[in-house]
């Protein structure tokens, strides 16, 4: 298996170095799928065709995500990173002509912190950053992914290079153990112990796989790692398939995910072309190819066993696991199947060594995680944190807390089937056991924030409508019984709710996650059973009230005019849908309740915020 | 041969029994409705639950895909094994109310439906345990009917609910459906299912009419009998 020539890919990174290096002169524009809906590829294209106008020759590089998604499109100007947000096609021209020419900083385009206002010139000066610690998504800045040299010269390769140069599959196997590297999609395994559990099962051919199956809503780190640095993915996977002994791996990534798609082939046809993929890998006489396999955007196929029904072409429906995947797995073979964002790690790792890689993170898990940070929030984006983060400093410090001055109530965390966690909590380090500790779990990393206008109830009936939706159908449990939860909680929101509906969803609950067949019924119930945890009083002012604390529930509230407040402007009256407000001009304004349908028009119309919900 | 306690009773059973089989053999009782004999097992109702005890490890499984292992301690009546098993068969009284089949187990079982449950009116007796599918495709062979959709509006029926071409008119799925829902009708030279009609063959002894024609081709076609010598009932025989 040995090679004892030096590897290829430092051969190939030294003949790169004449074309790159850390002063060369480049604009990066983020064109993660964000930006793109921002408008940063004509960005793109202006920045081309203005600095050869000007006659520059300075490349302009494509980027996969930043993170700073809020902020989009983003444009950073190398060596100096100078980093520009919201940028539009007409500051171009003094984007090349001021900073890319003579180094000049435009300071309207620099981040500005909304409380102290000072402007921020590089990536590593703002909040969203700096605590921040980007080991796996931190490269996307600086490659174009679908240029296999960008990622060569930023050490890629380099870590398959010293694996098939230097270790032996068991070497790899304990360096991944030494690391304490836990899956990214969800469970929080160790991978070692998986990897290990293929090497020794019995049967051939075996397969390694990653799931790139991100369907929670909100989610979106898997997907801007197959966007913006596909090799690091494809790199992880060989490096594993060595290890565990397999020479073909399988992509599964959602059709819905175009980019992720294109980059991914791309990158494929890049590494076979180089001999990083294919047979006799750099010469040496281990072969590895990867196939990309398209789901059809069902969340269940995220699920292992499901995930391997869909991939050998079959509906995807999970089946009973009590023989695990290591063994009996994609065509009853022992499969390896992580995370997109596991698989990236592994790199890492190789290069940077497990002591390093293990200094990093809490006692139980090590190294980084993504968090997609959406919803009520300053700074909606993808960050990536040590593991212990304080769900404080992710919400407050980066997220820069709850724009409108409102108030934050809870964070959901790990996508559909996590739970919802209050204020009491947010200085719980983040990590997989502590997660779960509280009733919710890591997931895939989706964060969701919610602020005082989002009410519990319906949140946990959005979640359980989702869950309806996405279940296989296959066990009884799952099918029936979140159907029949989303029901109840339907009928709650609809001021339906009757006295014992608290108690029959906790009953209903316990029997749904013991019952299921897999992982999606069995933890279908948290959103509901963390939001009863923490929040009881909102569930029992709607059953025993009728009334909807945080007025989102229509059947539960009522909308009146403050006459105090009101100036009689007629705003109202212009935009309500269904003629329920009427009035004098310049005398205060009333709401007939039956006309009203609580869509909310006129609270959005008035300026004197004379509307008031109860 | 593996050795087990189930409820404080040791038993033994050889390797890779299942543990329903390992259970029932010992004389105690486990409810199923998808673990038909004739079919591969999915664990689908999961009626057969019972709780695991292996090391520290706790945890629920159905008995009916779990093989039976050496110093494993199983409860069939735990709190959470009844939990499950009595919440699936409220579901599925309010997916069937009309099966008199749910009805008598459930009596069986004392529990009583659900009133928070409206009851469903549009799933006949179905209970989508899909053992009608799988005989189709395992035993049959012809895969003429399949499951559609997913989640609560999964369904199971012929492609697009249209009559079937490479249906043969057998009966294995209504032989094996436990709940009677589907519905087959034989009167005279012709026998009804799944939307289509079928000519029936008359025994060459008897007289009787006892298969469909198309049946009998498709028989004589997988095992090259002539049809000659196929159109003797099973009696006659």
């Amino acid at each position: 298996m040995k090679n004892n020539s030096d590897t290829q890919p430092q051969q190939l990174k030294d003949d790169l170095k004449l074309n790159y290096g850390p002063n060369k002169k480049f604009v990066a524009i983020c064109a993660g799928t964000g930006c793109r809906a921002y408008g940063s590829l004509k960005v793109k294209e202006a920045l081309e065709a203005e600095l050869k106008k000007q006659n520059m020759n300075v490349d302009v590089i494509a980027t996969g995500c930043l993170g700073f998604c809020e902020k989009g499109p983003m444009v950073v100007i190398h060596p100096d990173k100078y980093f520009y947000q919201s940028v539009k096609v007409t500051d171009v021209p003094e984007i090349v002509s001021k900073t890319v020419a003579k180094g000049e900083v435009i300071s309207r385009l620099l981040y500005r912190h909304p409380d102290t206002k000072k402007t921020m010139f590089r990536e590593e000066d703002m909040p969203f950053y700096k605590k921040q610690l980007r080991v796996v998504f931190g490269s996307n800045g600086m490659i174009d992914p679908t240029k296999i040299d960008d990622y060569l010269v930023i050490n890629g390769y380099q870590a398959l290079g010293k694996v098939l140069s230097e270790m032996t599959p068991e070497g790899v196997i304990n360096e991944v153990k030494k690391a304490g590297l836990r899956g990214r999609g969800g469970g929080g395994f160790h991978t070692a112990v998986k990897w290990e559990g293929v090497r020794k099962a019995h049967g051939e051919p075996k397969y390694v796989i990653a799931n790139g199956d991100e369907g929670d809503p909100g989610a979106y780190m898997d997907r801007s790692l197959m966007e913006g640095n596909p090799h690091s993915i494809i790199e992880g996977m060989i490096i594993g398939g060595y290890a565990v002994g397999a020479n073909e791996g399988y992509i599964y990534v959602r059709n819905e995910y175009p980019l992720a798609v294109t980059h991914l082939n791309i990158a494929i046809a890049a590494a076979r072309e180089a001999g990083l993929l294919g047979k006799n890998i750099l010469g040496t006489d281990f072969s590895f190819d990867i196939h990309i396999n398209k789901g059809a955007g069902a969340f269940v196929c995220g699920e292992s066993s499901a995930l391997f029904a869909s991939i050998e072409g079959r509906a995807g429906e999970p089946r009973a696991k009590y023989v695990h995947a290591v063994e009996k797995g994609l065509w009853d073979k022992p499969t390896v199947l992580n995370n997109v964002e596991t698989w990236a790690n592994v790199p890492l790792i190789i290069n940077k060594g497990a002591d390093w890689y293990s200094s990093i993170g809490t006692e139980g898990s090590k190294g980084t995680k993504i968090f997609s940070l959406v919803g009520k929030i300053m700074n909606t984006g993808l960050i990536e944190v040590p593991m212990g983060t304080t769900l404080y400093e992710i919400i407050y410090d980066m997220g820069g807390g709850i724009p409108g001055g409102r108030k934050f109530k809870a964070v959901q965390t790990g996508g559909p089937s996590g739970g919802c966690i209050p204020e009491s909590l947010l200085d719980i380090p983040v990590d997989f056991d502590k997660l779960y500790e509280v009733g919710s779990m890591m997931g895939s990393g989706g964060m969701i924030v919610m602020d005082d206008t989002s009410c519990m109830v319906d949140v946990a009936r959005y979640f359980l409508a989702f869950l309806k939706e996405e279940s296989c159908g296959k066990c009884v449990p799952c099918r029936e019984g979140i159907r029949r939860m989303s029901d109840i909680l339907e009928d709650i929101c609809a001021g339906k709710g009757t006295e014992g509906d608290i108690n029959l969803l906790e009953t209903m609950s316990q029997a749904i996650a013991d019952g299921s067949l897999c992982a999606l019924g069995g933890s279908a119930p948290n959103p509901v059973l963390s939001t009863i945890k923490y929040f009881r009083e909102e569930y029992e002012a709607h059953i025993k009230d009728h009334r909807c604390p945080a007025g989102v529930c229509k059947a539960l509230i009522t909308y009146s005019i403050d006459p105090e407040k009101c100036t009689g402007c007629g705003l109202c009256i212009k935009v309500c849908p269904t003629q329920a407000t009427s009035g004098e001009k310049k005398k205060a304004h009333t709401i007939d309740k039956d006309k009203c349908t609580r869509c909310g028009a006129c609270i959005e119309s008035c300026k004197f915020e004379a509307i008031n919900v109860k | 041969m593996v050795n087990l306690t189930v409820d404080g009773k040791n038993i033994s059973a050889p390797k890779g029994t299942m543990l329903l089989e390992a259970i029932r053999g010992a004389g105690i009782s486990i409810p199923t409705l998808c673990a038909h004999e004739a079919v591969s097992r999915s664990g689908a109702c999961r009626l057969c639950v019972v709780e695991i005890k292996k090391g520290n490890r706790t945890r629920i499984v159905t008995s009916c895909l779990y093989a039976a292992e050496d110093g494993l301690i199983v409860n069939t009546k735990s709190d959470r094994v009844l939990n499950v098993r009595r919440l699936v068969m409220e579901l599925l009284l309010a997916r069937c109310p009309e099966s008199e089949v749910l009805q008598k187990m459930a009596k069986e079982m004392s529990v009583e439906a659900q009133p928070r449950f409206v009851a469903d009116s549009d799933k006949g007796k179905c209970i989508l345990c899909r053992s009608c599918v799988r005989v189709c495709e395992e035993v049959v062979g012809v895969s003429a009917i399949g499951l559609f959709s997913r989640g609560s509006d999964k369904t199971i029926g012929t492609p697009y609910n249209e009559k079937s071409d490479v249906c043969i008119g057998c009966g294995a799925c209504v032989y094996v459906c436990p709940t009677g829902h589907i519905e087959m009708t034989s009167t005279g030279d012709k026998r009804k299912i799944w939307g289509r009609t079928f000519k029936m063959q008359t025994c060459d002894k008897c007289g009787k009419f006892f298969a469909p024609v198309d049946q009998l081709k498709f028989i004589s076609k997988k095992t090259g009998v002539p049809m000659s010598e196929l159109t003797v009932c099973t009696e006659c025989r």
